[in-house]
């Protein structure tokens, strides 16, 4: 069973031909489209590594049925900065050093840049995290 | 991952005829089917996606001040819708309490009550559990228990259920609208869980192809917003299940309490309402030692099921301390670590 | 060019301000972008997905694998198992050299330990892999395993650690303890832990005939080549490892281990590449962690506190079938002043994968079990723990007397007491509560860390535009190598950081060594340092003949190297470009080589450590339990600072 699914990622309307439906968000992501900045460092939704916005919201790729998604507006990292002008969040954690071996710092990012979208930042750091 | 179909209904009515089908499963979220999925434990021949289905994703305030919440509104939106928070404190910080901001972004309120047990032998494909495998035992007894129920368990099954959000709506009166081939009907929050008796794989009340459309909050709930909390601790402060929790909110009225209601999370294959202690709070004024004798009462019954002897005193001391809590009140705004005993003493500084 | 060319050694000193810089990373802007490629992220063409199937008993054998189950399901290429694996160019089975492990690769059927590979499924996606393993539906014959302290078989240790010794005794410790007013005893049970860096293992393998291209985290990229090589009958030249980031290593990225080895012959097997990444719950198993220690500490005091003997006693637990040792015991001989200092360790066998180095070995579980009983000796003669400490404080090196090459311990107690506010610690415990009810803990202990050097050689290469190439084939897994060693490198050669070109983290490159032991910024760092002067005095020596040049002439007043020219150093109005340098001899480029090698000498002669001091206050609600640590506060004296930003970061 394969099934054609309309996404938006990244601002590009794409159709992608999905040929396994198990394939989740995250695999499809950098198997199937090569935008290998989510990274899978649990597969089970307990890490972040695979954050993603969807639709403007953050969830864990790896535990999200691509075939579910048709329709979806999907940004990764690799959609954040605007051409070589970096997004705030990426520059601030570039000029905090807040990333060390950058396995994940994707993942943070993402989390980040979706904690103030979806409006729960304010400075208060114990809320934050 | 097994292969399966994958069929996405229009309405309520192709979602359940598709669903009577032997082998389906439902997938709202999904971030507890497909984490099951992934490591064998459940391998459904057919996904029915209702996660887009039309009208479930809303919630219908009632004139009685009560709340209908559709089975598709998202963990996130439904602990920070602002009235929500303001009505029913102790269910929004539950919510917010359990899972990651990732996940309760993705979570729905009916993958919420669903959600399977976390008892990692029911994980491990080589041990033996009656609940994932009817009559082939259970290897947690005399294994790993730490985690395990103290209420309500047999020798079938010693599992705990892991929702946070139960635990509130259970306290609280919670009634689930249920849509089934047959028609419609209600469950009582407190009764849609069972406990494992001799066929622990028989988890809920309800049958294979009914689905959850939407759970209600009664007006009458309502009463103890200004004192209802929750309470879970956790091995870590956040991202963590609870080892225990407990929800409790009082009515309060010329310096006695009218009546009040506590459930406890963590303890029993249910969220578990512990009517005889609030029998003992209702109508005495509120005093340290009658929160003890609450506490009491509410784990006379409790035994360990194993190593988990530790949960029944540490369930009492958590029962006092969320009356307390709740006696002195919900905060304005939800505290900075939703659910933590440590929460008064860390950052509260600004509002949600 | 072998390393070791006499080169002409002009005299020049350098006032190079790049090393000290608060640089960015230099891979930052990779990481943020998620441009930065780590190995599962690689898709070449052709690509397969292999899957292990780990073992689910910790003891045992394997009965049956569904082998046909496996292979019908749509996309699985090929099942590995103990009946088809083809024969390796080594015995996995045998021993070889310290950090050569026995690994487990499909030799037979027994099951040492849980997480063990079974069998290993190839297919051409993920989930098709990942079904066929699920589908194998192993039947065991399960035997008791044997994993606690009491059902392990207990045995002498041989050695510790990596070559380690097992049993160090200075001065009599039995007297000690003797003579002593009294003596405290403690015991410390440690758990096992496991690497688990957020990456998880990754291996992307691809033959062409007989050469070998891995992508793959690795912490020792040159040294490792020879292990691959060697299971399959091949030169290490031939074995071409690419590891430019690596998602956090902690040691285990070090070693060589039975996965890798099953995608390597399954990619040499199918003739295609082959993709193996771990999965989370498969790290706990074939790829090393700390193993569990038991430790008992006896402490000899004299009437005002003083040690008069030290002894630490460990049981650190291995494999059934393989022996690495946490070298917890040894922790203790090099941190306080004692007449009397041992340290000894028994192993214990268990039915686990076998440990490995796991970042600080011996020093984690063997200083926190130290620590912890200084702080109950400290309690017992009614002492603080910070004057207690500074009571014995070692002013040469414990046993063997050798004064330290720097330790400024006493100020890291100093400053690290000062910022936290020590001080104001009430001596007997459970004294603090604060505004909430909570109580507060104030606690601190010692930290203590060799300096090991590695062989490490490195290549710089100054260009006729004046910019340079510096290669080393280091291994950055967060410490920041990339751009530390730049830094360095930018400083010996005289150039602004960004004139620098960096070049890591591939096989081709000189080999950097081992990046572990706390040692690859001063390993790698003199090898690039080294070779940045080296290119340097090449360039100068070029200059010095050429009566062209300002700078004819200066042999033995000799050059500085600053901005991109040299200088004559008793006139340095007297300069000349690099660029125009080489322009005018004619030459492309002037290439330097640098290796690191230990002076065996100087660290006979003196100990070398770093030290710090960490203060921590925790909060801890008695009736619930709940721990919360609300301050930390470290003072170290690390040595030469190379990029402050990093090492705050840290
Ligand atoms: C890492 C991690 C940490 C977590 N921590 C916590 C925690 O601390 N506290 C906590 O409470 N939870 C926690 N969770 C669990 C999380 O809350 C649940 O996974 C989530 O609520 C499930 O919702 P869903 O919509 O994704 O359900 P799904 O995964 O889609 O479904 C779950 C089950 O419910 C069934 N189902 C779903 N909707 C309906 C419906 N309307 N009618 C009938 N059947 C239905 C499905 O068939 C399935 O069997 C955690 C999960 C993860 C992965
Ligand atoms: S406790 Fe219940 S869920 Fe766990 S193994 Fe036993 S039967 Fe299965
Ligand atoms: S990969 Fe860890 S949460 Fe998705």
């Amino acid at each position: 069973m394969s099934l054609a699914l309309t996404l938006r990622i990244n601002g590009q309307a794409r159709v992608v031909e999905l040929d396994d439906l198990r394939t989740t968000l995250l695999d499809l992501l950098r198997e199937g489209l090569g935008l290998t900045g989510a990274k899978k460092g649990c597969d089970r939704g307990q890490c972040g590594a695979c954050t993603v916005l969807v639709d403007g919201r953050r969830i864990n790729a790896c535990l999200a049925l691509a075939a579910s998604l048709d329709g979806a507006e999907i940004t990764t990292i690799e959609g954040l900065a605007h051409g070589e002008r970096l997004h705030p969040v990426q520059a601030a954690f570039l000029a905090h050093d807040g990333l060390q071996c950058g396995f994940c710092t994707p993942g943070q990012i993402m989390s980040a840049v979706g904690l103030i979208a979806e409006g729960h930042g304010g400075d208060d750091p114990e809320r934050i995290r | 991952m097994k292969p399966f179909d994958y069929v996405r209904p229009r309405d309520l009515a192709e979602a359940l005829a598709l669903g009577s089908e032997p082998g389906t499963a439902y997938l709202a979220g999904g971030t507890n089917l497909l984490d099951l999925m992934k490591i064998g434990v459940a391998r459904p021949d057919r996904i029915v996606d209702i996660g887009r289905l039309p009208g479930l994703a809303g919630l219908d305030w009632r004139e009685d001040g009560g709340v209908r919440i559709g089975a598709l509104v998202k963990n996130a939106d439904l602990a920070y819708d602002a009235r929500f928070q303001r009505t029913f404190p102790s269910v929004a910080e539950a919510l917010l309490s359990g899972a990651s901001a990732q996940l309760r972004n993705a979570a729905t309120v009916g993958g919420n009550l669903l959600q399977r047990p976390r008892c990692p032998y029911f994980q491990d494909l080589a041990s033996a559990c009656n609940r994932r495998a009817p009559e082939s035992g259970c290897d947690a007894l005399g294994g790993e228990t730490r985690r395990h129920a103290v209420l309500g368990w047999s020798e079938a099954c010693i599992a705990v259920n892991p929702s946070d959000f139960c635990v509130p709506m259970a306290a609280l009166d919670a009634v689930v609208e249920v849509q089934g081939p047959g028609g419609a009907r209600e469950i009582a929050l407190e009764d849609l869980h069972r406990l494992p008796g001799q066929t622990p794989e028989r988890e809920t009340a309800l049958e294979p192809s009914e689905l959850i459309v939407a759970v209600r909050l009664p007006g009458q709930a309502a009463a103890v917003a200004r004192h209802s909390r929750y309470l879970k601790v956790r091995e870590r402060t956040s991202y963590a299940f609870a080892v225990v929790s407990a929800a409790a909110g009082l009515e309060l009225g010329d310096g006695a309490i009218r009546s009040a209601r506590l459930a406890l999370g963590g303890v029993a294959a249910k969220p578990w309402r512990a009517r005889e202690a609030e029998a003992v709070l209702a109508g005495g004024e509120p005093s340290e030692a009658r929160f003890a004798d609450a506490a009491r009462a509410a784990l006379a019954e409790a035994r360990p099921s194993g190593e988990n002897a530790y949960k029944i005193e540490l369930a009492r001391r958590l029962i006092v301390r969320v009356l307390q809590q709740a006696l002195a009140g919900a905060p304005e705004t939800l505290p900075a670590l939703p659910g933590s005993p440590l929460a008064p003493a860390f950052g509260n500084r600004h509002a949600a | 060019m072998p390393l070791d060319a006499a080169a002409p050694r002009a005299p020049y000193v350098h006032h190079g301000s790049n090393a000290g810089q608060p640089l960015t990373r230099r891979d930052g802007e990779l990481k943020v972008t998620g441009r930065a490629t780590y190995a599962a992220d690689h898709r070449p063409e052709g690509l397969l997905y292999a899957v292990i199937a780990a073992s689910r008993i910790a003891r045992g054998r394997v009965t049956s694998l569904d082998v046909a189950a496996a292979k019908a399901h749509p996309g699985v290429v090929e099942v590995l198992t103990p009946a088809n694996r083809p024969p390796l160019g080594r015995d996995p089975d045998q021993k070889s050299g310290p950090f050569g492990f026995r690994i487990e690769v499909l030799q037979d059927d027994t099951v040492r330990y849980a997480g063990q590979p079974i069998a290993l499924v190839v297919a051409t996606s993920l989930e098709a892999a990942t079904e066929g393993a699920a589908l194998l539906d192993p039947q065991y014959e399960a035997l008791p395993p044997r994993t606690t302290l009491e059902s392990g078989k207990r045995f002498p240790a041989p050695a510790v650690g990596v070559s380690g010794q097992a049993r160090t005794e200075h001065g009599d410790v039995e007297a000690g303890l003797a003579a002593a007013a009294q003596v405290v005893r403690t015991e410390v049970e440690t758990p096992a832990q496991y690497h688990n860096a957020m990456e998880p293992h990754a291996i992307v393998a691809q033959w062409d005939g007989d050469r070998l291209t891995l992508d793959m985290p690795n912490q020792a990229i040159v040294m490792s080549r020879a292990g691959y090589a060697a299971y399959f009958g091949i030169a290490p030249e031939n074995v071409l490892i690419r590891s430019p980031f690596l998602g956090g290593g902690f040691g285990s990225k070090a070693i060589l281990n039975g996965p890798q080895v099953l995608a390597i012959l399954a990619a040499r097997m199918l003739n295609r590449p082959v993709k193996l990444a771990l999965t989370r719950a498969q790290m706990f198993g074939p790829v090393g962690h700390r193993g569990r220690t038991w430790q008992r500490l006896h402490l000899g005091l004299d009437g005002e506190g003083r040690l008069t003997a030290l002894r630490h006693h460990a049981i650190s637990a291995t494999s059934s079938f393989d022996t690495f040792l946490e070298p917890a015991a040894n922790a203790s001989l090099h941190v306080y002043r004692s007449p009397a200092i041992s340290a000894e360790t028994e192993g214990v066998r268990l039915d686990t994968g076998t440990p490995s180095p796991m970042r600080a070995p011996g020093e984690a579980p063997g200083s926190a079990a130290l620590e912890i009983a200084m702080d109950a000796a400290a309690d017992a003669v009614g002492m603080d723990p910070l004057e207690f400490r500074l009571l014995n404080y070692a002013e040469t090196e414990p046993g063997s007397g050798r004064p330290f090459s720097s330790k400024a311990l006493r100020e890291c107690y100093a400053e690290g007491a000062k910022l936290f506010g020590w001080a104001a610690r009430p001596l007997r415990p459970r004294q603090m509560r604060d505004a909430a009810g909570l109580r507060v803990g104030w606690g601190m202990g010692t930290a203590l860390f060799p300096c090991p050097h590695f062989a490490a050689e490195a290549r710089a290469t100054l260009r006729a535009d004046g910019t340079a190439l510096v290669e080393t084939a280091g291994a950055d897994m967060g410490q920041g190598a990339w751009t530390a060693l730049a830094q360095i490198a930018a400083e010996a050669l005289g150039l602004d950081p960004a004139q620098v070109e960096f070049r890591s983290g591939d096989s081709s490159l000189p080999d950097a060594g081992i990046a572990g032991g706390s040692g690859h910024a001063a390993s790698a760092g003199l090898a690039l340092h080294n070779a940045g002067q080296d290119a340097i005095a090449r360039l100068a020596e070029i200059a010095m003949r050429d009566p062209r040049s300002p700078l004819f002439g200066a042999d033995n007043i000799g050059v500085v190297a600053r901005a991109g020219r040299l200088h004559r150093r008793d006139d340095e109005t007297r300069s000349e470009s690099y660029a125009d340098i080489l322009a005018r001899a004619g030459q492309a480029a002037v290439v330097g080589a640098g290796r690191m090698q230990r002076d065996e000498e100087a660290v006979k002669e003196r100990a070398m450590y770093s030290h710090g001091a960490v203060f921590a206050e925790v909060k801890v609600d008695p009736d619930l339990g709940q721990v919360r640590c609300t301050r930390l506060v470290g003072a170290f004296a690390a040595g030469r600072i190379v990029n402050p930003r990093l090492v705050r970061s840290q």
